[in-house]
């Protein structure tokens, strides 16, 4: 009951001040420009550089209602979700485990971690060729590829919780007689979990980004098209877009694209909140 | 008196040396300030119809326990805060009050902060020379020359050019302290200065500030929660309650100046300590028990 | 001689004297720690595994799947050689020519990205006013890749090198201007308020304060900048483009030159790290108090 009434409180402070308003305005001369920039060509007989190239936010509109009752668009947003949840649940069942480990033994850290560094400069999109000569299928490839993105953000952001933990935890633990596993359950994995969370929302966004162009360079680059016109993802639903010309599509499939994202940000940062209810703040 | 002898320690001062001339400005007068946080009935009450006032050249602490909004009266004063109503004078000029309820900040009356506020990116003669330069009052050369001396004077030569990170933390705020005296404050505002030294260092400090203050006799406004300190410092102690604050006793300590640590041990400043930690132990459970939170 | 006295000592007799210690002997010192401890030998173990199980898997044991891949002598071979089968060596002219077209390509991006993204991200943290007018738009637009921009690129951009260059610059400019931000609003507000009382006025806080105690933020942002510069980039270059690391690596795998990506994905992965240690020397430079601070071991 309270927890109701406080979110409607806030709610209504938040509608009435003055941040939301500003961003109203804000958003509202942005789409204005945006309409007029585009249509400029027609309106005043000069091209708006740029942006004249980009189909108005009005069309956009249009064409997005025409294509939330499309099936085949519905089928495309469904592979991209596929390929981001394989391809991050892949990075969190290994980046995790690894991630703690390197932090909990000098040795295996001495040993990994150099690689690992070797590694990780390369761009998870450079991997995309190699994938697929290494990958069986095409989906398997944009799955590892999409790994990839996710894999070294989650494993950094382990390592570095794993370390930050201050020492007087172990200590305090060692003290009331903790063994070495009770220490790893009770103190490195809920201390460690802060910084799972951080890597995970970071990494899905990385994802969604990676999965996008992995999608464009195996289905709609130079690889060859797979699954047919519209059954490549999202990301091979804008190149496709763009082939056919289609330029509200293009920009209808990005909004869907960023809308995504961010909604699965959101969903692991709600998660994270939920399993870390120590951080949050009265 | 030249650097070489004002590296002496204080209890080497002789006992007539206080400088005759009593700084004249620097008065603060505090009437019946009220300061409230939020809207106006919802909100929270911090200083609650204060009055009291800052004589000129004298050391005046506030004594208070921890969140009872003794740094919300010397935010009013330092002109970072408004009021919600009453006045600040200066030496008769009004900082705030009815129709200007926020003071200007201004190189009249100096902080010097909690935590320390040299700036990390700026060595320390550079900090020091910041007031005057940004003001335009000295050029570059006359700053740096008026800085050296006074680093001289306070016993922190040969570290200039060094960063303040790189500097011992009693240092520092001895740095910050001769920051704010090259601007000739008219009054020092010292918001728990000392809070997070350890006790040994915290005794050289005030032994060094009692020097600063015998040779400059700048005014100072000196908040701390630490009653012995209050006593050993003080002209006059201001003890607070919890908040809402008010004062709920005021003191002249008239144990003679110049002191130094031998001061402690005393009959009369034990004396004072009795008169007085009943009072303030009575706030401290008051806000024990409120749980007031560090603000 | 009392407490009292030892403390008002000219402070510097107090004071670390390791800045005066040649910096050649420092790194010699640190150099001989390094390999009197296991730290070395443990690397070389990792990489020894590394390499040894590509070598085996691919061309002893010639594992399923891992047969098809370029093995690593085949690739160490091509890359060294003064006639390459493939076309790509560090011999072969046109090997620099590609490197040179992505640095150049990286160098504008990161140049503008930084140009406009710092000046933004500061005003952003410092007035309250312009964030909420600007801020939201900026929301806005993020959380769309900079990837899924690429169509559209390539359709407001004419030509085949400005597409490429926005996008690089669109993920750049996205965590710089964040990070400077954040970085203003880190700055402790008692460093406002000291420089306030210090009688600075409103623009010469901005300049003093705010532009310096945002740097350490801002060249976080400038290193996250670079690392995905490099990874638009070459999303960039396989989908458009000419020359360039990424055109090398996808051309490649069309033209079965399947060593060739390999070479392209090391070279790639060296560039890389040597672009973001520069921007990380920088940033040393440009903070020397934080530099000298840390290595006196951080007292604060």
């Amino acid at each position: 009951m309270n927890a109701i009434k406080g979110f409607v409180l806030k709610t209504i402070s938040f509608v009435t001040g003055e941040d939301f308003w500003r961003g109203i305005v804000a958003i509202i001369v942005f789409l204005l420009f945006w309409e007029t920039g585009s249509r400029s060509q027609s309106w005043f007989g000069v091209a708006f550089p740029w942006v004249s190239q980009v189909p108005a936010p009005t069309a956009v509109l249009q064409e997005m209602y025409r294509l939330i009752q499309d099936p085949s668009f519905w089928h495309s947003a469904y592979l991209s979700t596929l390929r981001v949840t394989e391809g991050f649940l892949a990075a969190m069942v290994i980046g995790i485990p690894l991630g703690l480990a390197m932090a909990v033994s000098k040795t295996f850290y001495g040993i990994s971690f150099p690689v690992f560094e070797v590694l990780r400069p390369i761009p998870p999109l450079a991997w995309v060729p190699a994938a697929i000569i290494f990958w069986p299928t095409q989906e398997l490839s944009i799955a590892f590829v999409t790994f990839l993105g996710a894999f070294f953000t989650i494993v950094i952001n382990v390592i570095g919780g794993a370390q930050a933990i201050d020492v007087r935890y172990f200590q305090a633990a060692r003290s009331m007689g903790s063994s070495t596993w009770d220490i790893f359950r009770r103190i490195i994995l809920p201390g460690t979990l802060p910084s799972i969370v951080v890597g995970a929302t970071v990494g899905i966004g990385i994802t969604w980004a990676v999965v996008v162009a992995a999608e464009m360079i195996s289905g709609g680059g130079s690889a060859g098209s797979v699954g047919g016109a519209a059954g490549g993802g999202l990301g091979f639903f804008i190149w496709n877009s763009y082939v056919g010309g289609s330029y509200t599509q293009i920009v209808a499939g990005m909004i869907s694209i960023g809308m995504a994202g961010y909604l699965s940000s959101a969903i692991l940062r709600k998660i994270g909140e939920w399993m870390t209810p120590w951080l949050a703040e009265g | 008196m030249n650097p070489t002898s004002a590296s002496v320690a204080v209890s080497a001062l002789p006992g007539g040396a206080i400088p005759a001339q009593a700084a004249r400005t620097g008065k603060v007068r505090i009437i019946d300030a009220v300061k409230y946080y939020g809207a106006a009935g919802t909100g929270v009450l911090a200083v609650d119809h204060c009055t009291f006032e800052v004589p000129a050249g004298e050391i005046t602490v506030v004594v208070g326990p921890s969140g009872c909004g003794k740094t919300t009266l010397l935010n009013a004063i330092a002109g970072f805060h408004s009021l919600s109503s009453g006045s600040i004078y200066l030496d008769d000029e009004m900082l705030c009050g009815p129709g200007k309820l926020k003071a200007e900040p201004g190189p009249d009356r100096i902080v010097v902060f909690q935590n320390g506020a040299l700036f990390p990116w700026k060595t320390n003669i550079e900090n020091i020379t910041f007031g005057p330069m940004m003001q335009g009052r000295l050029t570059r050369a006359e700053a740096y020359e008026k800085a050296r001396d006074m680093m001289a004077d306070a016993g922190l030569r040969g570290i200039e050019n060094n960063y303040p990170g790189e500097i011992s933390s009693g240092v520092r705020r001895r740095v910050e302290i001769v920051r704010a005296l090259m601007n000739d404050p008219k009054i020092l505002l010292l918001d728990e200065p000392y809070r997070a030294l350890d006790s040994l260092t915290k005794s050289v400090m005030h032994e060094a500030l009692l020097e600063i203050f015998y040779k400059n006799r700048v005014t100072i406004f000196f908040i701390t929660h630490d009653l012995e300190e209050a006593i050993f410092l003080g002209h006059r102690v201001v003890i607070m309650t919890t908040r809402p604050c008010r004062p709920k006793k005021i003191l002249d300590i008239d144990i003679p100046h110049p002191r130094d640590y031998s001061v402690l041990t005393t009959k009369r400043f034990r004396e004072f300590m009795d008169e007085t930690a009943a009072a303030v132990h009575e706030e401290a459970t008051k806000a024990f028990a409120a749980g007031e939170k560090e603000r | 001689m009392s407490e009292t006295d030892l403390t008002k000592l000219p402070i510097n007799t107090l004071l670390d004297r390791s800045d005066q210690m040649s910096s050649t002997a420092v790194a010699m010192h640190r150099l001989s720690l390094w390999l009197a401890s296991p730290r070395p030998y443990l690397m070389m173990i990792g990489f020894g595994l590394f390499l040894g199980f590509w070598y085996l898997s691919v061309e002893v044991w010639k594992l399923p799947r891992f047969a098809e891949m370029p093995g690593l002598t085949t690739v160490v071979s091509e890359w060294l050689s003064k006639n390459p089968i493939y076309g790509l060596s560090i011999f072969v002219d046109e090997y620099y020519l590609h490197i040179w077209v992505s640095i150049r390509r990286i160098a504008i991006a990161f140049f503008l990205a930084t140009a406009i993204g710092v000046p933004l991200g500061l005003f952003l943290g410092w007035s309250k006013r312009f964030k909420q007018f600007v801020f939201p738009v900026f929301e806005l637009l993020r959380p769309i890749p900079p990837l899924a921009w690429v169509p559209l690129a390539i359709v407001m951009f004419h030509g085949s090198e400005t597409p490429v260059i926005f996008l690089t610059f669109l993920a750049s400019f996205y965590a710089t201007a964040l990070n400077t931000m954040l970085g203003v609003q880190s700055i402790d507000i008692s460093y406002v308020r000291a420089a306030s009382c210090l009688g600075a006025k409103r623009w010469q806080i901005f300049r003093h304060i705010i532009v310096p105690g945002a740097l350490p933020f801002i060249f976080t942002g400038l290193q996250i900048s670079v690392g995905v510069a490099w990874f638009s980039l070459v999303a960039g270059e396989m989908v458009s483009g000419q020359y360039g690391l990424g055109y090398v690596i996808n051309t490649s795998y069309t033209m079965v030159r399947y060593p060739t990506i390999i070479i392209g994905m090391v070279t790639l992965g060296i560039v890389g790290y040597v672009t973001s240690a520069m921007v990380r020397v920088l940033g040393d430079y440009m903070m020397q108090w934080r530099t000298r601070e840390l290595a006196l071991g951080g007292e604060r």
